[in-house]
């Protein structure tokens, strides 16, 4: 397979998996801020949206100060922000279009869609309709997801695309504990009081894993649980445990169909060993802040590592 | 200006026309809204599908549908054996002439055509001089643009034999209609059109460098998602079954041409390029191509490498050249040319400039280089301002213009609004050349003027296409 067109497999799943998450965050950032609280949680929920998604230097640097508004218009729309869900699709949809003929017609008419689809919505402010395309967003992501596992053959593009998707997902999982662990909680706020406890129910919320948390843990919503379902839970489709494990998987299938393992696949097991051995006290008790940061560090050097070893 | 000739009633005076006797009963008893329904399902599937093409300068809609029109046009077995022998001897020649001009020159010798239009024209190639290319095919790949203007009046209006495109229209469009209204092709008996992929792939492989093998890798080379066609090269890529690469995929080493894959480099043997001569090559051509390959004309030059359509083919289908196909068919074939040239005023002759300066406002006036509609003058529909604008460029530079008459283009029925009406329309059928023959594939793209009245079909222009349908009865 030409390099550029692994690239932009890559790329698609990976603006694909974003999309879906921004739309999260920015769900979860509604519900946040409709919070009662002793500050202005709006403040501080949008504060923190922007900080979960990754981009506060570049919201920053336009000068915008958090608002419901200013969040919402920046994450989903922004033409000033190159990785808002608009951005996203977009991009996702061009990386598809130059490598139409590596994906099935059903794949190709799911993301397609979410473009169209994305057109026809145009820019909604009224906050039900923003609601409504935020479950647009959700739906692509599901679409092209199905389609992709439904319709693709298993050879190499499909692990290109699922490897993209999966990295970003570790990433975006990883970025999300990491805000709701440290930002979120405004100064005044107990550790462990009733704006604590909603945060986290939301983030759990935010992944769809709510409900996973109760039959998994029999109990009501703690912090560490939840941080030891969205690290090493493997059971846990988001868990950065089980993110690893899909990295390792699709990166071997590739080794096999190429006959040829080389540094990504070296890089990426050491690191999924790494995580069967892991304990959640452990993490705690060195710091649960700086395990995410070096985990996000750690992603990066492994994207760069499957970037040279494929995409160019 | 009489009216046109129509493909489904002809002069008017006979009634229908047998080709079209069971199309215009149907037509009759279909429901009212049918056709429109049907319409409005296929732009939505061309949506879905993204069939699009992008128009130049245009920035709110840098995609666009090119419209689709329900109603075919029919051509009868008779009318295709005419069409089908004058092509393939068209392209048959030009592939001589390209092969003379780039070798021997045998027909500059002869006077056939004058040599300082051959050897000044831009799309000359000087480096091509000497040249012979894997099986001698030149131009591998050709859309030839015929008008009717009466039973046996099929005129060519002009030969592209660069990197014409629309074929993947002919075959998308034939895949709507099947989808769309299988009962009429139950009705007639269709000639199919999707041969003409296996047909393409034949003539690239057959022309492929003999070092290939029995399995030449072959990919097609496009300037990438911003270009207009960029839809057909990725259509056509898939259909065949190989890559569809960028300049920026490609690298030479060592004369030979490569990919850079997720495997290491591969190499490529046969090149089916929609990029202009002057872009592919940076070192040999434009040095600021951007989509072109460093070094390629040097494998194309060892012979390591098939470029299809070769480079320097452009010489052949320039408006001035044009004029003096009959004399090229008739030096190269030794037969006189079985379709009609369009009668042209050279504007670089003082007795025809004359000539089309006093009758400006009646005929069409084109610019030699120029292609998809733009830069020219249909002298009955331009207002006065543009004639005196035209004037004054013809004067100036009476060697960049050719005229014509205004054609009498055919009409065909087309649906407007949910009315069928008569719509002027061309039609531009598709001619591959393999070492051994020139093959037609039944059918083409048929472009339709939306317009009342309008003769320019162009896409770029807001023409549409249809269906062409070469029955086999």
């Amino acid at each position: 397979m030409l390099s550029r067109t692994a690239a932009n497999l890559y790329w698609t799943g990976r603006y694909m998996e974003r999309a879906d998450f921004l739309a999260r965050i920015l769900e979860a950032a509604i519900r946040l801020a409709a919070l009662p609280a002793k500050d202005d949680p709006a403040v501080t929920a949008w504060a923190s949206a922007v900080a979960s998604s990754g981009v506060k230097a570049a919201f920053d640097s336009t000068g915008r100060t958090p608002s419901e508004k200013s969040v919402r218009e920046f994450l989903a729309f922004g033409a000033d922000n190159s990785t808002s869900i608009k951005a996203c699709i977009t991009r996702a949809r061009a990386n598809a279009r130059s490598v139409r003929t590596a994906l099935t017609i059903e794949l190709w008419e799911a993301i397609n869609g979410a473009w169209n689809g994305l057109n026809e919505i145009g820019e909604p402010t009224r906050r039900a309709d923003f609601i409504n395309f935020l479950d647009f967003v959700k739906s692509t992501s599901l679409a092209v997801e199905g389609a992709t596992s439904r319709t693709m053959l298993r050879n190499d593009a499909y692990w290109f695309l699922r490897l993209g998707m999966a990295i970003e997902r570790a990433d975006n999982t990883a970025r999300l504990l990491d805000v709701k662990y440290h930002l979120l909680l405004p100064p005044g706020e107990r550790v462990g009081g009733q704006l604590d406890y909603f945060q986290w129910t939301t983030l759990l919320r935010e992944v769809s894993a709510l409900t996973a948390y109760r039959w998994v843990y029999r109990e009501s919503v703690r912090p560490w649980l939840v941080a030891d379902l969205m690290v090493l839970n493997r059971q846990m489709p988001r868990s950065l445990a089980s993110c690893q494990g899909m990295i390792v998987s699709y990166l071997e299938r590739l080794a096999t169909d190429y006959g040829r393992r080389g540094p990504a696949q070296r890089l990426a097991s050491a690191r999924l060993a790494r995580f069967e051995e892991a304990r959640i006290e452990d993490i705690f008790q060195s710091g649960l802040h700086e395990y995410i940061q070096a985990f996000l560090s750690e992603n990066h050097a492994l994207g760069a590592a499957i970037h040279d070893q494929y995409l160019i | 200006m009489t009216s046109a000739f129509d493909e489904m009633t002809g002069d008017g005076s006979g009634g229908v026309r047998d080709s079209y006797r069971a199309l215009a009963s149907w037509l009759e008893l279909a429901p009212p809204d049918l056709l429109q329904a049907r319409s409005r399902q296929a732009e939505l599937f061309f949506r879905r599908m993204g069939v699009t093409f992008a128009v130049y300068g245009d920035a709110e809609s840098s995609e666009r549908l090119i419209p689709f029109d329900v109603v075919p046009r029919i051509i009868d077995m008779e009318e295709w054996a005419h069409l089908e022998r004058g092509l393939s001897q068209r392209v048959t020649a030009i592939n001589a002439f390209l092969r003379d001009i780039y070798g021997p020159q045998e027909c500059l010798r002869a006077g056939v055509v004058p040599a300082e239009l051959i050897l000044t024209n831009p799309q000359y190639r000087p480096e091509m001089q000497g040249h012979r290319p894997p099986g001698d095919v030149w131009c591998h790949i050709a859309g030839i643009d015929l008008v009717r203007t009466g039973e046996d009046g099929f005129y060519v209006l002009e030969d592209n034999v660069r990197t014409p495109s629309g074929v993947s229209y002919m075959l998308e469009n034939r895949e709507m209609m099947m989808r769309l209204f299988p009962d009429l092709f139950a009705e007639h008996r269709v000639r199919p059109v999707d041969g003409y992929i296996d047909s393409l792939l034949t003539s690239l492989q057959d022309t492929a460098p003999e070092r290939a093998g029995d399995d030449p890798t072959i990919v097609v080379l496009t300037p990438g998602p911003f270009n207009s066609a960029y839809y057909e090269h990725s259509f056509l890529a898939d259909k065949l079954g190989v890559e569809l690469v960028e300049g920026g995929d490609l690298f030479v080493d060592d004369d030979t041409v490569f990919m850079r894959t997720t495997e290491g480099p591969k190499r490529v043997d046969v090149i089916y390029r929609r990029i202009d001569d002057d872009y592919l090559d940076p070192l040999t051509f434009r040095p600021d191509s951007t989509v072109g390959v460093p070094g390629l004309m040097a494998a194309y030059h060892a012979g390591r490498v098939t470029l299809a359509n070769a480079v320097g083919t452009g010489v052949a289908d320039d408006k001035a050249v044009y004029t003096y196909m009959p004399e090229i068919i008739r030096f190269f074939t030794g037969e006189d040319a079985l379709l009609k040239n369009v009668p042209t005023w050279r504007c670089r002759e003082p007795e025809a400039l004359k000539t089309v300066l006093e009758r400006l406002d009646e005929l069409v006036v084109k610019e030699v280089s120029g292609s998809g509609g733009y830069g020219m003058l249909v002298g009955p529909a331009a207002t006065k301002a543009e004639i005196a604008d035209f004037r004054a460029r013809l004067t100036a530079n009476p060697n960049d213009f050719v005229a014509q008459p205004t054609l009498g283009l055919s009409t065909a029925p087309t649906l407007d609004g949910g009315e069928l009406c008569s719509r002027h329309v061309d039609l531009r059928p598709f001619v591959l050349t393999g070492p051994a023959e020139s093959r037609v594939t039944p059918g083409g793209l048929t472009r339709v003027a939306l317009k009342p009245g309008s003769l320019v079909v162009n896409s770029s222009q807001g023409g549409g296409t249809k269906d062409t349908w070469v029955l086999d009865v």
